[in-house]
């Protein structure tokens, strides 16, 4: 715990500010440029986007296997890149961790060779220990002497995490590493994950392209998209509010929630859940998971409204809330509904009128129970 | 004769294929991962030797190594001997001969190890002498061996460089395949032939042996693959 505690200590934020321009020879298309700058602190951060939009190459230009034209790269005090200052430290030097998109797991070593070749300078006693440590924490002890071609894709994952940090990197870069992973495997893997950065708190940048490793893993996300950074937040303010419309359609899910699952029917195939700590509760389908904390997801577009209490429904949630906010954009009018929670709901301008719908007034809410994603266990 | 040609032969193919692969491992690492625009200099020079006809490479290094030459005078002075029609000459000459067949394919090798273990070893904080021995030789291994096969195949095989260089002088530079073209010149085709059974014989042991080697699952150093 001694050594844990010294890591803390040592533990800085990570500054990126970057500026590159692709030249035509690069696969990136033509006059395409990354401008990007963030400060991460210790924890999880989401670097999500579509494909393309130089997610990658933010984390090559981090470890110093790209160099940027300009910019600055800083981890606490140690400055890793810096343009001005003529300042370029070699990735080896750089104790940044980086688990590749494709692993990248030495294919002539064992899974005990691999997660020592970072780490043989130091005396043999040392080095047992340490990777004893990593081996308990990520569960592969009996997969030691296999080679990565004997392994399966959750346990090849949890090598190469086990090998990148061993090291004790100051910073952590995952590149869409759990993208071929079932959910359960996943959700095992990131809280093994969240448990050893628990006590080593670096910062942890994680790149993808999908909206649901985005609820999965991240209390911080970056939306970036053709090299620029469009919004910056958590999960639920940046894609539920969808300033930017490449936002909304890569979030999809305009009304994310975290719940509390506080009964199942396996007999009806559903369950009951709780938004928050609210007394507001949702029946949504029942699904496989690892905890009782669960996301849900809600299209606005999925939810109806009325101005009276509705009966004889087949719809298992009707909600009485009433609305905060009225927005039209285009053809679609946002409502914002609040029923204790902020719901945002979609509908047509004729709707809205029909329904005569302004501030302050009650509404129902009708929402169905398969409208209802489970989207990934936190 | 025949057994001093042969095991004259042998020791000029084992020596050349030794000093090829030291030469090889460097230079098949530069032309895999240098990012130099002169690059293609370097890979027509050392693919030469497969175009020219022997005669011109060994003349060339005949005029280059002979006693009249700035490196064959360094060298007389050096060790009061001479290059030219010698064995070390012969040496000299064969590595030149066969290089190309030593450096493309331990090169091409070199390029196919996937760039990303490369990158995740130096994010480990691998120098690239220790990525170069612990991640890039060890998946190249077999194009080292080939490397090392054809080398030695290609130099038990020659004759113009050897001949423009070496002469024919028994015991010192006179290889099997110069034996034989000097038998079939005196009209001796029963030495001739002899020699060039043997020849055939102890070659396709040898390469068998070393095939035979790579196929087995236990000595294999890919069982990856």
């Amino acid at each position: 715990m001694a050594v844990s505690a010294l890591a803390k200590s040592e533990t800085a934020t990570l500054t990126v500010a970057l500026r590159k321009q692709f030249a035509g020879a690069s696969t990136a298309p033509p006059g395409f440029s990354l401008d990007v700058q963030f400060t991460l602190t210790p924890g999880f951060t989401v670097l999500f986007g579509p494909s393309g939009a130089g997610k990658t190459s933010v984390l090559n230009c981090i470890a110093g296997l790209q160099d940027p034209d300009a910019g600055l790269v800083s981890i606490g005090e140690a400055v890793l890149f810096d343009a001005q200052a003529n300042i370029n430290v070699p990735t080896r030097d750089r104790h940044v961790g980086y688990l590749f998109q494709t692993l990248a797991l030495f294919p002539h070593m064992n899974a005990r060779q691999n997660i020592e070749y970072g780490i043989n300078t130091l005396p043999p006693q040392e080095r047992d220990t340490r990777t004893q440590e990593v081996v308990q924490s990520f569960g592969i002890m009996h997969i030691l002497d296999r080679r990565p071609s004997q392994m399966s894709g959750g346990e090849r994952q949890r090598v190469a995490l086990a090998r990148a940090l061993v090291t004790r990197p100051k910073a952590l870069l995952l590149d869409e590493p759990l993208t071929a992973l079932d959910a359960i495997t996943r959700s095992r893997i990131l809280d093994d994950l969240r448990r050893w950065n628990a006590c080593h708190a670096v910062p942890v940048l994680c790149v993808t392209h999908e909206l649901e490793e985005v609820y999965a893993l991240g209390s911080l996300v970056l939306v970036i998209e053709a090299g620029r950074i469009l919004a910056e937040g958590t999960p639920q303010e940046v894609l539920s509010r969808a300033r930017f419309e490449s936002i909304a359609q890569l979030a999809g899910f305009e009304n994310i929630f975290e719940c509390q699952v506080v009964s199942s029917h396996e007999e009806h195939g559903t369950m009951t859940c709780r938004i928050g700590n609210s007394e507001t509760a949702l029946e949504v389908p029942l699904t496989r998971r690892s905890s009782d904390r669960v996301r849900v997801g809600v299209r606005a577009g999925d939810i109806l409204l009325a101005t009276e209490m509705p009966v004889g429904l087949s719809a298992r949630n009707v909600l009485k809330g009433t609305i905060s906010s009225l927005d039209r954009r285009d053809v679609t009018v946002v409502a914002v509904v609040d029923c204790g929670q902020q719901f945002a709901v979609h509908l047509t301008p004729s709707a809205c009128e029909a329904l005569a719908l302004e501030r302050g007034k009650p509404v129902w809410m009708v929402i169905k129970t398969y409208s209802c994603r489970v989207l990934e266990q936190p | 004769m025949i057994l001093q040609a042969l095991a004259l032969t042998l020791r000029l193919a084992v020596v050349v294929a030794l000093i090829l692969i030291v030469i090889a491992l460097p230079l098949g690492y530069w032309l895999a991962m240098s990012r130099s625009r002169w690059k293609f200099l370097v890979e027509s020079v050392v693919a030469l030797p497969i175009v020219l006809p022997p005669t011109v490479l060994g003349f060339y290094v005949l005029t280059a190594i002979g006693p009249l030459s700035p490196i064959g005078r360094w060298y007389h002075v050096l060790t009061g001997g001479s290059l030219a029609f010698t064995f070390r000459g012969l040496v000299i000459g064969s590595v030149l001969y066969s290089l190309p067949f030593a450096v493309q394919p331990i090169a091409a090798a070199f390029s196919s190890v996937d760039r990303t273990l490369l990158q995740a070893s130096a994010t480990l904080g691998a120098s690239s002498w220790r990525s170069f021995w612990k991640i890039i030789l060890p998946l190249g291994i077999p194009g080292v061996f080939t490397g090392l096969v054809l080398s030695f195949a290609h130099t038990l095989g020659e004759f113009g460089v050897v001949l423009m260089i070496g002469g024919n002088i028994p015991g010192a530079t006179q290889t099997a395949s110069i034996l034989i073209y000097d038998q079939v010149q005196a009209l001796n085709y029963a030495v001739a032939n002899q020699t060039a059974f043997l020849l055939l014989v102890s070659c396709f042991v040898l390469l068998a042996v070393l095939f035979g080697l790579r196929r087995h699952t236990k000595w294999s150093l890919w069982e990856w693959q």
